[in-house]
């Protein structure tokens, strides 16, 4: 068991307890309970995420609304994997969440890669990749990110791993895989190598590359995908990038969102999970809910700008521990279609951000700037 | 001080007055002409730069070689930038120069004005460009090391964590990191993730990467809110 993992079970063995008595108490006790349960959270030691813990007793003290969860999927994402083997620090974080994910009791249905497998896209980076998620006891779905893509343009990665746009039904639920990371050519012209593109891409803060997009041909191939599906089919889409326009600067964009989104409109409970932004992230727009995921390797600080109102920010991570902000995470698909994200982070109490909550809108506290 | 000016104006017309009456002539202070003690003042939109046109009618506009004349000594001044800057323009287009309350000088518009008033020769553009050039070439050079990831040595770089230096509040140092047990500089922090994250050696204090770095970061950085946070 891992370290979080124990801390993880023994977080759950109180809340469970404390939960039991939640049962049927009027709101004094109710709020005499939640300063008690922030005060075990101190006493366990580690970071309370947000004020998200009364959030979640709102929902847990009403226990019969709680719709039924009908199956349970788990991530991993954004692993970032150097050429340097197994006792790199990044390596050993994907360990970890491989580790997680195994440990989970019952096993997810199946399992996300969310993308940037690799650091730079090096053969040898995405087969030490290939070597870590084969330890995956669950069945596996991988996604491709630009990390691992702008070296060789996706040679390797589609030799270890295939196609990186397809769907499939499962339970009910159509799934989608879409490879949200297409740029226009920026590197002919400037006469670059394929490591200086590389390098590029990887970087976030310079504006030497195109945005991403998700371009016309995959939106072609996505219209005529969810033609052949039933508007009440619930929808879960997985893309490396955002379908949504949070920061440019930092390509925490995608281009043509709002052209994507248009598909994804007429259906009536749309789930958009994706990596690329390391941290907590929730946004929603008209039908679609939008769910970011955690790295295991580093977790990005909150851009200046344009933060969906509806994300509970979490606080800035110690740089001293190499785990705070990473983790990776499971998604409950509730019986009716929409899903309620789990964050498990490695360093910090678990935070669920549950259908209900973000479907009444609310905004969030404004959290620390970056 | 433009109160002053208006007492200045009213003790003026009263003894004009009573000059034009020992001339026999009648007291029409309406149809007065412009004459050496009239002034009329005009500031400039930073309300620093004010210049005083002694021989003209408060209540009426400036004759357009006069305004020109004043328009174009306003421009002059503004590069005085924040102080605050008196000028007399005389009958006899002489130009005198108070700064910042200091005695009147003479000035001639376009040259250096005298040092007694700025306490120093104004920068060049010259100087500014060379400067711009300097700064620019320093914080380019840390803009560098900060994307290197040869400054360690497991393939980490600055960016990864802090894109555009987010998150590195140079302004809280020297503060007293808690988790070094002991008070740091920014370059303590530059250091502590050299060694940590990126896995390589620590740069000297004099080492001109480390002033690059700290230069790229407090760039970066400039002009966002400080807010102090637990880490």
């Amino acid at each position: 068991m891992t370290r979080g993992d124990k801390q993880r079970a023994d977080h759950e063995q109180q809340r469970q307890r404390l939960l039991q008595q939640l049962r049927n108490c009027d709101r004094r006790t109710f709020l005499s309970l939640a300063g008690r349960y922030a005060a075990m959270t101190v006493a366990t030691g580690v970071v309370a995420p947000h004020s998200f813990q009364l959030v979640e007793f709102v929902y847990a003290a009403t226990p019969e609304t709680k719709p039924e969860v009908a199956f349970r999927l788990a991530y991993i994402s954004d692993t970032h994997l150097f050429s340097k083997g197994m006792t790199h620090r990044f390596a050993k974080a994907a360990l970890t969440a491989v580790e997680d994910v195994n440990a989970l009791d019952p096993q997810p249905d199946f399992v996300l890669f969310g993308g940037d497998l690799a650091q730079l896209g090096q053969a040898d980076e995405l087969a030490l990749g290939q070597q870590i998620l084969k330890e995956v006891k669950a069945p596996l779905k991988v996604m491709v990110g630009e990390h691992d893509w702008y070296f060789d343009l996706g040679e390797k990665w589609r030799e270890l791993f295939g196609q990186p746009t397809y769907s499939w039904d499962h339970k009910g639920v159509h799934f989608v895989v879409l490879n949200s990371v297409v740029e226009k050519d920026f590197w002919t012209a400037k006469g670059m190598t394929p490591m200086q593109r590389m390098v590029t891409v990887a970087g976030l803060d310079n504006a030497r590359q195109s945005r991403f997009e998700v371009g016309a041909e995959q939106r072609n191939w996505l219209a005529k995908d969810l033609a052949k599906v039933d508007k009440k089919t619930p929808l879960v889409v997985f893309s490396h990038s955002p379908l949504y326009k949070y920061y440019r600067d930092w390509n925490f964009w995608t281009d043509d969102a709002e052209d994507v989104q248009k598909l994804l409109f007429p259906f009536a409970k749309v789930t958009v999970i994706h990596g690329h932004t390391h941290q907590l992230l929730t946004n929603r727009i008209k039908n679609i809910s939008f769910h970011g995921m955690l790295s295991t390797a580093w977790p990005w600080p909150y851009a200046p700008s344009g933060l969906p109102k509806l994300t509970i920010q979490m606080d800035r991570t110690d740089p001293f521990d190499q785990f705070d902000g990473c983790g990776n995470g499971t998604i409950d698909v509730r019986k009716d279609g929409p899903v309620n994200k789990n964050y498990a982070l490695w360093s910090r109490n678990p935070l669920t951000v549950a259908y209900d909550t973000i479907s009444a809108s609310k905004a969030a506290a404004k959290g620390p700037s970056y | 001080m433009r109160m002053g000016f208006i007492i200045m104006l009213a003790v003026g017309m009263l003894v004009g007055g009573l000059v034009w009456e020992g001339k026999d002539r009648p007291l029409h202070i309406q149809t007065v002409e412009a004459s050496d003690w009239m002034t009329r003042t005009v500031t400039a939109c930073d309300r620093r730069k004010t210049v005083i046109v002694e021989g003209a009618r408060p209540d009426l506009p400036l004759p357009p070689a006069k305004a020109q004349q004043v328009a174009a000594l306003l421009q002059d001044l503004m590069r005085f930038c924040t102080a605050e800057v008196h000028a007399r323009l005389t009958t006899q287009e002489e130009i005198f120069l108070s700064v910042n309350g200091l005695p009147y000088q003479r000035y001639v518009m376009g040259q250096d004005p005298p040092l007694v008033l700025v306490h120093g020769k104004p920068h060049s553009p010259r100087e500014m460009q060379i400067w711009a050039a300097e700064y620019k070439n320093m914080v380019e050079e840390g803009n560098k090391l900060f994307h290197d990831s040869t400054l360690g040595k497991n393939g980490i770089s600055c960016d990864m964590c802090h894109p555009n230096a987010s998150n590195t509040h140079p302004e809280t140092y020297p503060k007293f990191q808690t988790q070094l047990k002991s008070m740091a500089l920014l370059r303590d922090m530059i250091n502590w993730c050299l060694e940590n994250p990126l896995e390589g050696a620590k740069l000297t204090d004099n080492d001109p990467k480390m002033k690059a770095i700290e230069a790229y970061i407090l760039d970066q950085r400039k002009g966002v809110a400080i807010e102090a946070g637990k880490h």
